[in-house]
């Protein structure tokens, strides 16, 4: 039993299972269909944050071009949507029936070659994941293997974000334009815009959000995440230890293009359309932020950091309508400032402690025990999860093989605390 | 089209491009030295250079209401102020803010973003949201006519000069005064140059607080060109840091000579090519040679 | 042409009816008002109560497009006023519900959801640009919601649940270039416009209406993107081509730099002849009078209109907002929406959507600052088409105005 809570507390299931808890049970029960779908649509930032921490927490590479992949993946799907809602029927009143009907005002009288593609809807779901990736992999390879790094691959990221903004804005009769691509109805001939399904979208995407976090949990805990942190530490060592340090971030760097362009296909779902608002730089900061909200080397934290962020966004925007950017400046200026490791590094260096000296003071007057200290804080962390019983059926998802490796950053300071 | 014609054409199309470089120079010359000296990643100083132009507005209308007299005169005097005031409040955001982030820069990046929100809503909170005309003196505007068909400018040259004095005054400062030692040797070696008695703390302030301001005068400068609105300061801030990353970070001869190209290649293919194009391929120009050359034209000397 | 406008024998009819129309409409409402239960008035679940009746504001208070909402939240904060002091619709107290689009089109597609699902108002006043309402339109569509957008825009859109008290395309292009042609004999054109989907729609017509209806010659076609602030080789490039006429609908912050600019660069109202779709006084407070003496503006509103109607108009904003507040084209028709919507509520007897969509094509507005609007079936106003002359202390002087009422014609024939 022992070495099954140490195991839990240090591949961090535990926390896991407390988000799928919170995203799966709670808040469907809590909310009604519209903050739902608000829910679903920040959890798909959430995908750019674990991507940004795989990328930055761990690969120490900060990208202020996330966008450019979330509206990637976001304009494949939303292209399929597009060509499925302008069916010559519904477009009669067009010059052209049956194109999209940007491409109308703009005089295109027949689809483009590279739309027809989009037709199909397998092309299009690889498509999402793709094109993304393989602009990823142009973009960092050229530069990783020229050792270009920190500011400077920031930087540059940043004006591929601007480029890919004004060329969409530049070739609206191909793009939409600034408008973006709006009005999409169907998938696949179901309607994605009734509240069904909505709520339907809501559990595919956390679902997809929960496998994506256990996957890159799982590469964390893997040879593969060491090595990233090893090169994040002291990338000459590992260069002269004879690994290819470039390929290393150039993986980095498409798992979270990979994972961005999902979160920015399922958001065309949620919201019903995809515009360049999403691309550009603005917004590219603003996904950096959840991460740094949350805690860029927590991958839990970064959901975190994104809802938090989002919710923060609107309930400020509702409430205070003169003041909330100034809210919103004080939270990003105080998590910098005074919370560096964002949420999660909140958590680790003073929420943790605090229920261990309540918990071990219980202990003493003899109080019935109710768990380790690392399982009671962790619930602590989100604030209405069940309680911690749910954590174990996740147990049985993993290989020993995982469990061997040696303990990275949370993990091992659970364990040693709960000694 | 006449000989004469092409040849006032490309007169005032080489202007064009020298006036875009003086545009570019002015706005990254503060930041190479907030980024490119201290390495501290400002995405707020867009917003300083709109504290400057708010500057050049509020003397304006004080100018305007009481003083009528002295509208032909108070533009110079402005400019200062407007160095001035962003200097003082680039001394304040320094110390509240990032004198606690040197050790990590990308985290300056998300503070100053956060510092750049609550300032554009400041200046809609007091200024108001609409843009804002200051009314600038007569021998400011309008163009100088050489000969027939010959247009350059006024306020063109009036940035082109305002630039050169700058760069100049900065250059200057920075290798020949006791400042630009102690900055130059607080870049090269933080700890050597504490041990060697320089108040490292003060010089990075004093640093930080003038590239503010020179911000501030850039901003000043473009009330003559440009709109002053409570979010001006985003048009040009993604430009800046072009600028300076593509000259090289460390470089100040490297920000000139990179704003040069920047605005000799945008503004030729503007004039050739549609707007948006031309935007598009000045922009990728910059990425396949910063992806050939990371570290920028002009490199400094230390590898890390 | 002919087709274009109002036969004026029908026109001469609204206008009789129209002086008499106001003390008859507010005499006859307020009693037929009270006698009215929430229940008859209210089938569809909407935010109304005995005393009260719940709308949305969607502007975007923050981001870049601030500088050019505000005004419409002025003006339509005002007009809610004004309607409240007058005892309100149907004997109900109108309450506003502010939302901040903050510039961003989700953010808009957000809130609007939120205003109709959540807080069930029953007419949400907002928008701006183009992008926005597209954004916003297929959720109104969905959750049959009810959308006053103010702004004059591109046409090529009518829907159920939008009311457009803006000018589409047409009205505002096609007189002022009539007006070039004939005032100022203009033949050859240069067409500049911000890079997105109104100023191309637009001069898409102008285009077609200048080589195809007037035998005149487009020089120049050129787009930038928003927020481009540097104009030193367009204006060359117009050096070039020497047209008689600049047809700009440059927007936002690229505005200012192009009237400095080009103001800098030598030409000016005195040598050169420049009409726009994008300058109201909204902007020119931006741009400063001085850079726009002489250029010539084509909009349905300016300030300096001279009739009774804008005269209270002028005087209430300014009391409500400064002296020194300004109203542009577009804070104009923003004022006109919670009027309309008055206006066609009454005509209904119900705050129901679909009742009040019904009872809207024809609804007339005889105290309308701009003089007098009338809803067309499909769903955009009648309205007149001005030009005006910007002066240096940044005021425009109206110069020509359409003899009749532009019909509006979202979908034109020919300019497709």
């Amino acid at each position: 039993m022992d070495a099954l809570k140490t195991w839990l507390d240090r591949s961090g299931l535990a926390s896991i299972a407390i988000l799928a808890v919170l995203l799966l049970v709670v808040f469907p029960l809590a909310m009604d269909s519209f903050r739902l779908n608000l829910v679903g649509k920040y959890l798909t930032y959430g995908f750019v944050a674990i991507g940004l921490v795989m990328l930055w927490g761990y690969g120490g590479v900060l990208s202020l071009g996330q966008g450019v992949f979330f509206g990637l993946g976001g304009y494949a799907m939303a292209m399929f949507l597009k060509l499925e809602a302008s069916d010559p029927q519904s477009t009669a009143i067009q010059s052209t029936p049956g194109i999209p009907d940007f491409m109308d005002w703009n005089q295109l009288t027949a689809l483009p070659l590279w739309w027809e593609p989009f037709n199909s809807f397998g092309f299009t779901l690889s498509a999402v994941v793709a094109v993304p990736v393989l602009l990823a992999f142009v973009i960092s390879y050229a530069m990783f293997k020229r050792r270009v790094g920190g500011v400077y691959f920031a930087i540059i990221t940043q004006a591929v974000a601007l480029i890919l903004t004004v060329l969409i804005i530049g070739q609206q009769g191909y793009t939409g334009g600034v408008n973006g691509m709006t009005d999409l109805k169907t998938l696949l001939g179901w309607d994605i815009r009734s509240d069904e399904a909505k709520t339907v979208l809501y559990f595919v995407t956390t679902a997809l959000l929960l496998a994506a976090v256990l996957l890159c949990r799982w590469i964390q805990l893997s040879k593969l995440g060491t090595l990233l942190l090893a090169m994040r530490d002291k990338e000459d060592r590992v260069r002269f230890s004879g690994y290819d340090v470039s390929m290393f971030k150039v993986f980095a760097f498409c798992l979270a293009a990979a994972l961005s362009a999902i979160g920015g296909a399922l958001f065309t779902l949620q919201v019903g359309f995809m515009s360049p608002t999403l691309i550009g730089i603005v917004p590219s900061i603003e996904m950096v932020i959840f991460a740094a909200v949350g805690g860029r080397m927590s991958l839990v934290g970064a959901v975190y950091g994104a809802l938090l962020v989002n919710f923060g966004k609107t309930y400020f925007s509702e409430t205070f309508p003169d003041l909330w950017l100034f809210l919103m400046a004080a939270l990003f200026i105080g998590v910098v400032m005074a919370f560096p490791n964002g949420l999660a590094g909140l958590y680790e260096s003073h929420v943790k402690p605090w229920l261990a000296r309540r918990k071990g003071g219980a202990a003493e007057a003899g109080g019935p025990p109710a768990g380790t200290p690392g399982e009671a804080g962790q619930q602590a962390a989100a604030p209405i999860a069940s309680p911690g019983p749910s954590a174990s059926p996740a147990a049985p998802h993993s290989t020993p093989a995982v469990a061997a490796d040696p303990g990275l950053g949370l993990g091992t300071k659970v364990s040693s605390q709960s000694a | 089209m006449s000989f004469d014609e092409i040849y006032n054409i490309t007169l005032m199309q080489g202007f064009a491009g020298l006036s875009l470089f003086a545009v570019l120079l002015l706005m990254g010359l503060g930041l190479a030295i907030i980024f490119g000296q201290m390495g501290v990643i400002n995405m707020a100083h867009g917003e300083f250079m709109t504290i400057g132009a708010y500057t050049i507005f509020l003397l304006s209308t004080l100018t305007e209401s009481y003083a009528p007299g002295l509208m032909q005169a108070y533009f110079p005097f402005a400019i200062v102020c407007a160095f001035i005031v962003a200097f003082i409040f680039g001394w304040l955001a320094e110390w509240a803010l990032i004198r606690h982030l040197y050790k990590r820069p990308l985290d300056t990046l998300l503070a100053t973003w956060g510092l750049s929100l609550a300032m554009q809503q400041a200046f809609r909170t007091l200024i108001g949201p609409k843009e804002v005309s200051p009314t600038l003196p007569d021998w400011l505007m309008g163009s100088w006519e050489v000969t027939e068909g010959l247009d350059i400018p006024i306020n063109g040259m009036f940035v082109l000069a305002l630039t050169l004095l700058v760069t100049g005054g900065v250059l200057l400062a920075l290798y020949k005064s006791r400042w630009g030692l102690r900055v130059r040797a607080t870049v090269a070696n933080r700890a050597m140059a504490n041990a060697t008695g320089i108040n490292t703390t003060r010089t990075d302030r004093v640093t930080f607080a003038i590239g503010c301001g020179i911000a501030g005068v850039a901003g000043a400068a473009f009330t003559t060109i440009g709109s002053t609105g409570p979010t001006s300061g985003s048009l040009y801030i993604v430009d800046a840091f072009l600028v300076v990353t593509f000259g090289g970070a460390a470089s100040l001869w490297g920000t000139v000579v990179s704003a040069f190209g920047i605005a000799q290649t945008q503004s030729i293919s503007e004039f050739f090519l549609s707007g948006s194009m031309a935007k598009v391929l000045t922009l990728l120009l910059i990425v396949t040679i910063l992806m050939l050359r990371p570290q920028g034209l002009f490199a400094s000397k230390v590898r890390r | 042409m002919s087709d274009q406008h109002l036969p004026s024998s029908q026109r001469r009819k609204f206008m009789l009816g129209a002086a008499a129309l106001p003390l008859a409409l507010a005499m006859s409402r307020i009693g037929h008002a009270a006698a009215l239960p929430t229940a008859q008035v209210n089938t569809t679940g909407l935010a109304v109560t005995d005393t009260e009746v719940v709308v949305g504001q969607l502007h975007s208070a923050t981001g870049t497009m601030a500088i050019s909402e505000t005004g419409s939240i002025q003006a339509e904060q005002l007009a809610i006023d004004q309607i409240n002091a007058m005892g309100g619709i149907l004997g109900r107290k109108i309450r506003v519900i502010k939302e901040d689009g903050a510039s961003d089109w989700p953010t808009f597609a957000e809130k609007s959801r939120k205003l109709l699902v959540n807080d069930k108002v029953a007419t949400v006043f907002g928008c701006w640009t183009s992008a926005s309402r597209k954004a916003v339109l297929p959720i109104f569509e969905k959750e049959n919601g009810l959308l006053y957008y103010p702004t004059f825009y591109e046409g090529l859109e009518q829907s159920k649940n939008v009311i457009y008290t803006g000018q589409e395309a047409t009205q505002q292009i096609l007189y002022g270039l009539d007006w070039a042609k004939q005032e100022k004999s203009a033949k050859t054109f240069f067409l500049i416009g911000s890079d997105y989907i109104w100023p191309r729609t637009s001069m898409k017509i102008a285009r077609k209406h200048v080589e195809a209806f007037q035998g005149g010659k487009i020089v120049g076609e050129e787009y930038y993107p928003l927020g481009h602030t540097n104009f030193n080789s367009l204006i060359n490039k117009i050096k070039i081509a020497k047209p008689d006429c600049i047809f700009a609908a440059v927007v936002g912050g690229s505005n200012v730099a192009f009237y400095k600019q080009l103001k800098a660069a030598g030409i000016t109202g005195a040598k050169q002849f420049l009409l726009t779709l994008s300058v109201t006084e909204d902007e020119m407070l931006g741009v400063g009078g001085e850079n726009f003496a002489g250029f010539y503006s084509s909009m349905k509103y300016f300030q300096s209109l001279d009739n009774a109607n804008n005269k209270a108009f002028v005087e209430a904003f300014k009391k409500a907002y400064g002296p020194k507040a300004v109203i542009g084209d577009v804070t104009q028709a923003a004022y006109l929406g919670p009027w309309l919507w008055k206006a066609a509520v009454e005509k209904a007897g119900s705050f129901d959507v679909d009742k009040v969509v019904a009872a809207s094509p024809g609804i007339e507005l005889p105290t309308a600052p701009e003089g007098y609007v009338k809803i067309h079936e499909n769903h955009h106003l009648y309205s007149k088409a001005r030009i005006a002359e910007g002066q240096p202390d940044g005021s425009f002087k109206v110069v020509a105005e359409s003899p009749e009422l532009m019909v509006p014609d979202p979908f034109p024939k020919g300019y497709q």
